[in-house]
């Protein structure tokens, strides 16, 4: 393994983060089954009381897991260096079969936290916290998610070699490549403006609708328009805007831009975009519960407030894309 | 403003106010945590600094270095070998270069005496390294003697001081023409150390690495990219290996964190009683504290991170250079070249907040959740 | 106002310490009066208090306040009625050390998210009518009994609440200061304000400032 302080801090991250919520699990069985928000027992006040340190806890996980997301991509930017072959964080998640399946189970865990924040945050708004069981249940089932992520990049991490010959950016997201990211990136760039312009105005008007209405199905129908919009952001990214930030007609790649030879242009780009998606999936994580009785006003309103955030976040990717693209110098499209 | 937004300037404004009444109790886990960053800054700033100045010194380097083998040891490179290359393709210059170690009973140290062309380097001149140089008392225009290997005693004029903006790698470094060099060492006439080949394209120098060793089957080719790749790993590894020892330390400054936040003293307790009691809910109160223990990190990684680059980059590192570095008698002095890297601070910054807040949690909570009714009994 | 049906109270439930401190209380009691709670120590007047002023939950038994039931309700909004609905006047002032008058005075409505500016004003107020001014900027360690007293009532008063609990309030006064709080009380239902004190003190319970006296005695009700 390469003993390396950025892999020991994210190693230290991960376990530390399943560590506290396997700690945790026992007292969330025990508010499963003993609580009862009728009775004024002391008991009921110890469970009450204790969904404080849950939430506090999973908030943390939440804002570890970014960070750690940060650090991950940051991380394997930099060790490129060490790998034949790499020249960016792909060469460095390809010098093993773990490195990108570890990328995606913590990207995964980061939404699976947003979405679990989304139920936690109405369920306190209610007055009879009408969400406790089904709310402990998901955070037991969030717990496979983290340990699977610890331990997919623990394997990453232990499998990498210095001096593998890996292969980078250029030939993972090259037109020729036979992969879904080959693929994707192979999209002429016309059409691909065209449906990227498209899924973000689609995804953008519908949370704008989903504002204004309220209604369960646009906030289900949120979710899963902000889930595609996000790949066809994604898309987006590795099929033109890159090349404009690149200004190279070849260079399809998602990671160079989180580059300083690039201003960091990727996380301005990147943080709207998952901030957006998941407060898009977090207002469709609560709508399943919108005709719960004492929720029946409080779910429309966060999700509207989401929802919001969700346009905001998607418009502000969409401009901020625009602008990169505008003021680039490379021509793809004649005019 | 948003009710939300006044009512965190209002919990940051409760928590100065009780941090600024409790200061001696906080000070001392304010020293040690600054002390933490410190040494822990003062470790990543160094070996950042001494892998860009390996960086910068590889940066002028060649791409491929070709040495000649015989019986698995490095020996000279013998007349018309350089011819017997030919032209590869990608392949832009190719040179002969003379160097080697002279040992300098004075200090007890070894130099690197390297040849240049003479439209560099006159002959009876030399260049020294500033490292060199100070050791020795030489200026520009200064003259020094070397005794060479045959006895025979060399006098030299300093043409020039090496600047120290490289240092770490041209510490010990004295350029001469290639006559002198030749007759110093009785090197033999046409022979070389090694042979230089810059090659433009990053993509081919392993194509070009190749037919080298396909040409001349007795050479071996060395990579600047692998030279720059071992260096990486071992400033890497010498840095995770102090940063695993000093995990003992972060664990027991977690402890102290998590002690310092569970031993409340009676007059806090009641602080939080009356604030619950007077309509202040147990997140309010969790929001304020986690606020206050971000105020502590940020203060702390702000000082200690201050302190160590002053100490890196003004004082040399004074503490932990003989740690880091230690090749040569001639150490660089006070002149490593600022640099600060994003993701070396990200992961500091991991390193220390992130234990520091995980300890907390539980203590914050517990003390959150203090009966409300507890200051009417 | 406020309805108590049936209200029972334990601490330590389940333990070999289990102590029952009231045993079925059914009260009513109407907004803008003043309530007086007498009966000797230990008789369960505090624990009382705090059930009516959302401090804490009863064992079992309904609390109904303005209609609704609050019984079951979850800490986090019996703190956001407390913080609205009740000011809490303690026996020992309960004041934070080391702040000014004013910041005591204004930590209430920390968790409203309203302006500094606005807050500020509102205590300016308050200290006006209680004849504090001069001591706003004043530790509250520096001010003397009657003073400290004066902030704690600036300080329930803050979030305008429509129901002033105060436990004990003159035990720690003198009686010139007692009359000068029972002056205070009659501004409170003049205003419109409904209060609830604890006091074996017959300077209090005797005034003519209160409207009702409740006896309790072992965690019951004697006959008012
Ligand atoms: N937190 C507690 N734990 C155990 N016993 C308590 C607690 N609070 C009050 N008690 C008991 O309940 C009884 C009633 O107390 P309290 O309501 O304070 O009476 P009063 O205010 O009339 O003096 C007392 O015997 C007291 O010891
Ligand atoms: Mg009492």
């Amino acid at each position: 393994m390469l003993f390396q302080p950025a892999i020991i801090a994210l190693l230290l991250a991960a376990g530390l983060a399943v560590l506290m919520l396997l700690l945790a699990t026992p007292f969330a069985l025990q508010v499963i089954r003993r609580w009862d928000m009728a009775s004024g027992s002391e008991l009921q006040l110890i469970l009450e009381r204790r969904t404080y340190l849950f939430s506090t806890l999973v908030s943390f996980v939440l804002v570890v897991q970014l960070g750690a997301l940060l650090l991950f991509v940051f991380n394997a930017d930099r060790l490129a260096a060490m790998f034949v072959g790499a020249m960016c964080a792909v060469g460095t998640l390809n010098v093993n079969e773990w490195g990108f399946p570890a990328l995606i189970a913590q990207m995964l865990v980061f939404f699976l936290a947003a979405a679990w924040l989304a139920i936690n945050h109405v369920d306190t708004q209610a007055r009879d916290y009408p969400l406790v069981r089904i709310k402990y249940g998901l955070l037991i089932v969030l717990l496979p998610f983290l340990a699977a992520s610890f331990w997919l990049q623990f394997r990453y991490f232990s499998g990498l070699k210095a001096n593998v010959i890996t292969s980078c950016c250029g030939s993972m997201f090259s037109t020729e490549a036979e992969s879904i990211a080959g693929d994707l990136s192979a999209l002429p760039p016309l059409p691909a403006i065209w449906l990227f312009y498209s899924a973000m105005a689609v995804t953008t008007l519908l949370a704008l609708w989903h504002w204004r209405r309220r209604g369960a199905v646009s906030g289900g129908l949120l979710a899963l328009l902000s889930a595609a919009g996000f790949v066809v952001a994604m898309t987006g990214v590795l099929s033109f805007v890159s090349l404009y930030i690149y200004e190279h007609p070849h260079h399809h790649c998602p990671f160079c831009i989180l580059k300083p030879e690039y201003d960091y242009r990727g996380y301005a780009l990147y943080l709207p975009l998952f901030a957006a998606t998941a407060a898009g999936l977090g207002a469709g994580a609560i709508q399943p519960f919108a005709r719960v009785a004492s929720l029946r006003a409080i779910v429309p309103r966060v999700s509207a407030r989401l929802a919001a955030l969700t346009a905001a976040g998607f418009l502000l990717f969409t401009v901020v894309a625009t602008g990169f693209v505008l003021a680039s110098n490379l021509i793809l499209i004649e005019h | 403003m948003s009710p939300w937004l006044e009512k965190q300037f209002h919990l940051i404004d409760f928590t100065l106010a009780s941090l600024a009444r409790r200061k001696t109790r906080n000070l001392g886990l304010l020293v040690v945590y600054t002390l933490l960053v410190f040494v822990l800054a003062s470790l990543t700033l160094y070996s950042n600094a001494l892998r860009s100045e390996a960086k910068h010194v590889l940066a002028g380097s060649p791409e491929v270095i070709l040495q000649r083998m015989v019986a698995g040891r490095h020996d000279l490179i013998p007349p018309g070998y350089l011819d017997k290359i030919g032209r590869i393709r990608g392949v832009q210059k190719k040179e002969g270069r003379l160097w080697g170690y002279y040992y300098d009973p004075v200090l007890n140290a070894n130099y690197t005496f390297m040849a240049r062309p003479a439209s560099e380097v006159a002959d009876g001149m030399i260049m020294v390294g500033e490292a060199l140089a100070r050791e020795r008392g030489l200026a520009k225009n200064n003259t020094i003697s070397f005794r060479s290997y045959s006895g025979k005693l060399f006098t030299f004029e300093v043409a020039a001081v090496l600047s120290p903006d490289s240092e770490l790698l041209s510490a010990d470094l004295v350029l001469l023409s290639e006559d002198d060099f030749r007759r110093f060492f009785e090197y033999p006439d046409g022979h070389y150390t090694d042979i230089a080949l810059s090659v433009a394209n990053p993509q081919e120098v392993r194509n070009v690495a190749a037919k080298l060793t396909a040409a001349l089957p007795d050479s071996r080719p060395i990579l600047r990219e692998e030279v720059q790749r071992t260096y990486q790993s071992v400033f890497d590894w010498r840095e995770g290996i102090l940063l695993t020892v000093l995990a003992g330390a972060i664990l027991a400054f977690a402890i102290l964190a998590w002690e310092k936040a569970s031993g409340l003293s009676a007059e806090e307790k009641r602080e939080i009683g009356i604030l619950k009691a007077i309509g202040w809910e147990t997140g309010d109160v969790i929001r304020m504290k986690v606020w206050e223990g971000l105020l502590i990190s940020l203060t702390a990684f702000l000082g200690g991170f201050l302190a160590a680059y002053v100490h890196v980059f003004h004082f040399g590192a004074a503490v932990f250079a003989p740690v880091l570095k230690g090749w040569s008698v001639l150490y660089p002095k006070f002149a490593l070249v600022p640099a600060v890297d994003g993701l070396q601070v990200a992961t500091l910054f991991f390193f220390t907040v992130f234990p520091y807040t995980a300890a907390i949690l539980v203590p914050i909570w517990r003390a959150a959740i203090t009966d409300p009714d507890a200051v009417m009994r | 106002m406020i309805e108590l049906l049936d209200i029972r109270k334990a601490f330590n439930q389940n333990r070999p310490n289990e102590y029952w401190a009231l045993h079925g209380i059914d009260l009513a009691i109407e907004a803008g009066k003043v309530t007086a709670f007498r009966g000797p120590s230990g008789s369960g007047k505090t624990t009382l208090l705090t059930i009516v002023g959302c401090l804490s939950r009863p064992t079992s038994g309904r609390v109904r306040f303005k209609g609704e039931d609050i019984s079951a309700l979850p800490e986090r909004f019996l703190t956001d009625i407390r913080r609205q609905s009740f000011g809490f006047v303690f026996q020992q002032f309960n004041l934070i050390k080391g702040l000014s008058a004013l910041e005591n005075v204004i930590l209430p409505a920390f968790p409203t998210g309203r302006p500094r500016a606005e807050l500020v004003a509102r205590a300016g107020e308050l200290f006006a009518r209680l004849q504090l001014a001069h001591r706003a900027q004043a530790r509250v360690e520096w001010l003397s009994g009657g003073e400290q007293q004066r902030v704690a009532i600036a300080r329930a008063l803050i979030n305008d609440p429509e129901v002033i609990i105060a436990d004990e309030p003159t035990a720690n006064l003198d009686t010139a200061l007692s009359m000068e709080f029972m002056a205070i009380l009659e501004g409170f239902t003049a205003a419109g304000k409904t209060v609830l004190l604890t006091s074996h003190d017959p300077l209090v319970v005797e005034s003519s400032a209160v409207h009702r006296v409740v006896g309790m005695r072992d965690g019951r009700l004697i006959g008012d």
